[in-house]
């Protein structure tokens, strides 16, 4: 329990004390985490409360993705590609991962309002748990990834143990472009609309569905300053390929999964406290 | 009429070299400012376009000004005013929700917010998980949580339907359920806005004998409202806004009185043209 000696001696909270938002928010956030792992839990929870597939949802949207893009293109890239399924499917998790959990930032920050303007809690709060509830539902599809592998016959190698690091870049990535987009979107809502679009450009512009190769050298050069490119690369290395990814392909992913993060972290901890002004 | 200021109300309180230790809430010069955008440019194209033609502009609002007070450590201190007077806004800059634009706010003590009850409540998610996930918010610790569930259950007289989902729950439950949870655990500082509508009669006076005590155990509390006999019963002193400024500061009676003669000297010239 409190003493309340000592809690009524100490200032608790003095709005002149201001210490640099960046690295005060990382102090805060580490303080409710116990907060962001509830609003997890009861985002999975309600997810799967009221539906006969449970958990199967999670599961349904790549999976029938998988199916219609094989039966789509797997005949196109026959050549290129053998074991099509695993090459889309290991794709397009972490494609899902990214969007589903950039989006989810800004839509739990708008969702979370109610809650933000009436009790005080860190700002990135709602970024940080859709953050953590994109981490679950892709471990979720990793262990369908593996039964697909199995199916196919898509050896399953320990290099595999390599995930963690693109996962890891990936996530960086994934709050940094949310907590930028959700600073835009507490002054205009249709941005939420416009990174719907970004969003779906950026996913043709990913090898997601077909290899980088059959694309002309020029669009391939271009196409390095596109984050998602050395990140899908990386993911997917050691599970379509076997083999640890390549450093110079980790090197860029972590490159930009730095600048990002730094990028999207301060741009939303300095504006934070105008953003509860505006909700 | 009695509405005139004393600006000797205004001033510091009493003992005004023992009061830096004995505050638990002290507001110096509080000023908090909105801003609004004239013509409601809610979409990043409408701007652009307003922008490029120079036709963004801003309408201030100036929620609070200049607003200083402090609540000593134990008091019960009231806060009375018309609607847009700044009486939640300044609930929610002493919560911390709202930093201020102009001057200080320091608060001594942890705060536990009584502003809408259940605002923390998913309609999906049964009692039990609800109570979890409120306290929480509170800042609680899941074991403080275990500690206290059975306790919150039992004033909240809902041990029947701790497992069913919360949208299964009439207004009332959920009402129940929320205050049990916020005053689960004696906070150093309660904040209230507005009368305590919670449940029937029988549930209402658990709820004003609960914060009785917490009264008598310490806990400081500022109150919003707009029931004159609740005012005077509960609270020491009290503070009058109007229109974001502090418009008196002294006894609660004497706030109470000068604010309701205000408003029947209003009333009174509104019949009169």
């Amino acid at each position: 329990m409190d003493a309340p000696h000592m809690a009524s001696t100490a200032c608790t909270y003095d709005s002149e004390n201001r210490p640099p938002a960046f690295f005060a928010e990382m102090a805060e956030a580490w303080r409710y985490r116990a907060l962001i792992r509830q609003l997890v839990e009861r985002d999975i929870k309600v997810r799967y409360k009221r539906s006969i597939l449970g958990i199967g949802w999670t599961l349904l949207n790549p999976l029938l993705m998988m199916a219609v893009l094989t039966i789509a293109f797997s005949q196109l890239f026959k050549f290129q590609i053998p074991f099509y399924p695993v090459y889309v499917f290991s794709g397009l998790i972490l494609w899902l991962f990214f969007s589903q959990t950039s989006a989810a930032a800004m839509s739990q920050l708008i969702w979370g309002s109610h809650l933000m303007t009436r009790i005080y809690l860190p700002r990135t709060t709602f970024a940080l748990s859709a953050l953590g509830s994109g981490l679950v539902n892709l471990l979720f599809s990793l262990a369908a990834l593996i039964v697909v592998m199995l199916i196919t016959g898509v050896p399953v190698r320990p290099a595999m143990l390599w995930l963690p690091l693109p996962i890891l870049l990936a996530a960086m990535t994934a709050l940094g472009t949310g907590l930028f987009f959700s600073t835009l979107a507490s002054w205009f809502t249709d941005v939420v609309d416009m990174y719907q679009i970004l969003l779906s450009a950026l996913y043709f512009l990913t090898p997601i569905i077909y290899p980088l190769s059959v694309l002309s050298e020029d669009l391939q050069w271009a196409l390095r300053f596109n984050p998602m490119v050395h990140l899908v690369e990386a993911f997917r290395a050691p599970i379509y390929e076997g083999r640890p990814p390549d450093a110079a392909t980790l090197g860029l992913a972590s490159l930009f999964a730095v600048v990002s993060l730094v990028i999207g972290w301060s741009v939303f901890t300095s504006r934070a406290d105008d953003i509860v002004y505006r909700l | 009429m009695v509405t005139e200021t004393r600006t000797g109300d205004v001033r510091k309180p009493p003992l005004a070299t023992a009061a830096e230790t004995s505050d638990a809430i002290r507001v110096e010069n509080l000023s908090v400012r909105f801003r609004i955008p004239q013509e409601r440019v809610s979409s990043l194209k409408e701007f652009a376009i307003r922008r490029f033609r120079n036709r963004v502009s801003f309408r201030e609002f100036w929620a609070l000004q200049d607003v200083t007070l402090s609540v000593r450590r134990g008091e019960t201190f009231g806060i009375v005013g018309r609607n847009g007077a700044g009486k939640s806004t300044l609930l929610k800059v002493i919560a911390r929700v709202l930093r201020p634009t102009a001057g200080r706010v320091r608060v001594h003590g942890r705060i536990v917010p009584l502003l809408d009850i259940g605002a923390g409540f998913h309609p999906e998610l049964t009692g039990r998980e609800n109570v979890r996930f409120n306290a929480t918010l509170l800042g609680r610790s899941p074991a403080e949580i275990d500690h206290a569930f059975a306790d919150i259950v039992a004033f909240s007289e809902l041990s029947g339907f701790m497992d069913a989902p919360l949208r299964t729950y009439s207004s009332g439950m959920a009402a129940r359920l929320g205050f049990a949870v916020a005053t689960a655990w004696k906070p150093d500082l309660l904040l209230v806005d507005e009368t305590l509508a919670v449940g029937d009669e029988g549930f209402r006076a658990k709820c004003q004998a609960r914060l009785e005590g917490f009264r008598r155990q310490g806990t400081t509390m500022v109150w919003v409202s707009h029931d004159r006999n609740q005012m005077v019963a509960l609270c020491d002193r009290a503070v009058w806004l109007d229109g974001g400024r502090v418009k008196r500061i002294g006894p609660s009676a004497e706030v109470a009185d000068a604010y309701a003669n205000s408003k029947a000297g209003d009333e009174y010239e509104e019949t009169r043209p």
